[in-house]
């Protein structure tokens, strides 16, 4: 329906010009609710409506509905196994590797269903960074760690451009200064934590409207972490992040809203210093004072 | 004290010897006699198998002296093989077996790579599964049974469908394809080494593909690039190393390799420039010249052509251990 008048916009999406690393969000969205246009830096980055999903017979989420606030930090927390990992992939699709999941419900992206099946997924994930556990970068060297973005979705011309691109991007990611001697050595001789703020660099260079992170700080060292969380706190006056974590501090720390998952469910969300000091509800309670099970 | 490691070798059933063996092989049940003579039988193969190996290379290499004092370094530049005027020459040996096995790596490369990447790239589980069974079967067929294939299917099929055709258009301005097409000649040599490697290249880059771990390939697609961009740009540089090995691998088989290429490749020890003419491998001079060589110095003239390949088998297949090692030592990061 009205997804359906969403497709020339979703398929004219244009990363924006290189040399702007804000993203602009698109002239405008079509809001679910009664349908209105409505102007650039509508608040909703993802919506999920009723959404389910499946792994074969498992059921990982169940009936989840919530929105996603533009250029706000969301967390999810819950214990593990709660849906976390699942409801963030779900939103750039990195589910449909696995074989055999199926979903229910509706999640929208800037107001564009994200499993509609004319949906380019190749598109939509431009639209979307993300970062994960583990720190991944390809074992090339750092320059062409932060340039594959860019190189695969051409979004430069030439030497110059993408080296303005790199340099940009690695220093939005705070890693500029440690790493600029040492381009073209491999990713892999960083640290951990260099190393996932590589990995955050590379997907900022593609400009992505929003950037997700799955527990982006656990594999690292209390120092390392809290240069991941002041980056976090650094990014979100530009982009809209959602990040699951296990560390409730951390969630305090850097989100402005926290959502709760329990066993599939979302049980609770709000402001995150309303869901820390004051939960409306006995598990959400039980779980962030560390009394659960 | 804590039995060291050589203590427990020794048929020593008492207690501490038993924990020691049992460091050394953990094994689920409690140790018994069962898993102690097994262990010893282990540790012994373990021992038996490189002086085995040592003990081959030194026997040939003292058949081979003699070879090697009367020609020195000629044996591998001369050309003239002609046991009945005791002239020794290995070169049209050589030539055909690096020649034949390279030509069939240049041919099986691409078809068990482009093969390994539809199978774990894009073919669907229902179809990957049963064409990795069928290619893998290509494994077990006996050469000789190849051999006879090759000289009643693919010789007389390669003589009118290729060579003939080649040699009348290109022959005349490439020497590569000059005729006339014998159809028993290097080329068919070559095909029927390249069909019989395609099943172990393939194997092990399905294998070091399906090793690239799989927080590379998300982080290629969650750039935004395409499955295919992932393939070629993340997933295939990854592996690379491993699909050398693989390559290095095929090359090593097809360099040992002897019924069937000796079934076709025409056995004239010469060295043509032409791939449509016969050639002759060292492992097909040896299959074919050893019961009847007569004289000492032919005998050991023919250890020497043992020896050789001997040595280029092993030295490919080191390399070829080395590059599959870096890439599961990688993928284990
Ligand atoms: N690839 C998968 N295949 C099958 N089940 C999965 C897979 N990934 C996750 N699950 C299941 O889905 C549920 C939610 O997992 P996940 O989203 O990873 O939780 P979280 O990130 O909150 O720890 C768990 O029960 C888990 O076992
Ligand atoms: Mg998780």
């Amino acid at each position: 329906m009205m997804e359906e008048s969403l497709l020339p916009m979703e398929t004219k999406w244009n990363p924006g010009v290189p040399g702007i690393p804000a993203p602009t969000v698109g002239a405008s969205h079509a809001l679910p609710e009664g349908g209105k246009q409505v102007a650039a830096g509508a608040p909703f980055a993802v919506e999920a409506r009723s959404f389910s999903f499946w792994y074969g017979a498992n059921q990982a989420l169940a009936d989840i509905s919530l929105t996603i606030t533009t250029r706000q930090v969301t967390a999810l927390i819950g214990p593990s196994g709660c849906g976390k990992s699942t409801f963030l992939r779900s939103i750039n699709r990195m589910n449909d590797l696995i074989p055999n999941t199926r979903h229910e419900g509706e999640l929208l992206l800037e107001g564009g269903s994200v499993y509609r099946p004319d949906q380019d997924v190749v598109l939509l994930r431009r639209r979307v960074g993300m970062v994960f556990q583990k720190s991944n970068p390809f074992p090339k060297s750092i320059f062409e760690n932060v340039a594959y973005g860019p190189r695969v979705n051409r979004l430069v011309q030439g030497r110059r451009q993408l080296e303005g691109l790199v340099e940009r991007s690695l220093r939005q990611a705070a890693l500029w200064d440690e790493v600029k001697d040492r381009l073209e050595k491999s990713a892999l001789g960083l640290s951990g934590g260099q190393q996932q703020r590589l990995c955050i660099a590379r997907a900022l260079a593609v400009s992505p409207h929003i950037l997700l992170m799955d527990e982006p700080a656990s594999a690292l060292d209390p120092i390392a972490t809290q240069k991941i969380e002041e980056l976090i706190y650094e990014l979100k006056d530009q982009y809209t992040i959602v990040i699951v974590t296990h560390n409730m501090q951390q969630a305090a720390r850097v989100s402005d809203v926290t959502a709760f998952f329990y066993l599939g469910k979302l049980v609770e969300v709000g402001r995150t210093e309303e869901i820390f000091t004051n939960p409306k509800n006995d598990q959400t309670e039980a779980y962030i004072t560390g009394r659960f099970g | 004290m804590r039995p060291t490691p050589d203590s427990a070798g020794a048929l020593d059933l008492s207690g501490r010897s038993r924990r020691g063996l049992l460091s050394l092989f953990p094994s689920r049940t409690r140790g018994n006699l069962a898993d102690q003579v097994y262990a010893v039988l282990v540790r012994s193969m373990g021992i038996v198998l490189p002086l085995l190996f040592g003990f081959i290379v030194l026997r040939i290499g003292v058949a081979a002296w003699p070879a090697i004092r009367s020609f020195g370094p000629a044996f591998v530049t001369s050309t003239d093989w002609n046991p009945v005027a005791r002239e020794f020459g290995a070169l049209p040996f050589i030539y055909g077996t690096v020649v034949s096995s390279f030509l069939a790596l240049a041919i099986a490369v691409p078809l068990a790579v482009g093969l390994a990447i539809f199978l774990t790239e894009l073919a669907p589980r229902w179809l990957a599964a049963p064409v990795a069974f069928a290619t893998e079967l290509l494994a077990a067929i006996p050469s000789v049974v190849y051999g006879l294939w090759g000289i009643f299917v693919l010789v007389p099929f390669l003589r009118s469908a290729v060579q003939e055709p080649l040699a009348a258009t290109l022959g005349g301005a490439i020497p590569f394809f000059a005729g006339p097409a014998y159809g028993f000649s290097m080329m068919s040599g070559a095909v029927i080494l390249s069909i019989m490697i395609v099943p172990f290249i393939s194997a092990v880059t399905r294998e070091v593909l399906t090793a690239v771990p799989r927080d590379q390939r998300e982080a290629a697609l969650a750039l935004g690039a395409t499955r295919w961009e992932m393939t070629w740009q993340v997933a295939i540089p990854y592996a690379l190393p491993g699909i050398l090995g693989g390559a290095i691998l095929g090359l090593g088989r097809a360099l040992g390799e002897t019924v069937a290429i000796t079934m076709v490749i025409g056995n004239r020890p010469d060295i043509a420039r032409s791939i449509l003419a016969p050639g002759y491998t060292m492992a097909s001079v040896l299959a074919n010249e050893f019961s009847e060589a007569t004289g000492d110095l032919y005998l050991s003239a023919l250890m020497e052509v043992a020896l050789l390949l001997f040595g280029i088998t092993i030295l490919v297949n080191v390399i070829a251990q080395l590059l599959v090692w870096r890439v599961s030592l990688r993928g284990g990061r």
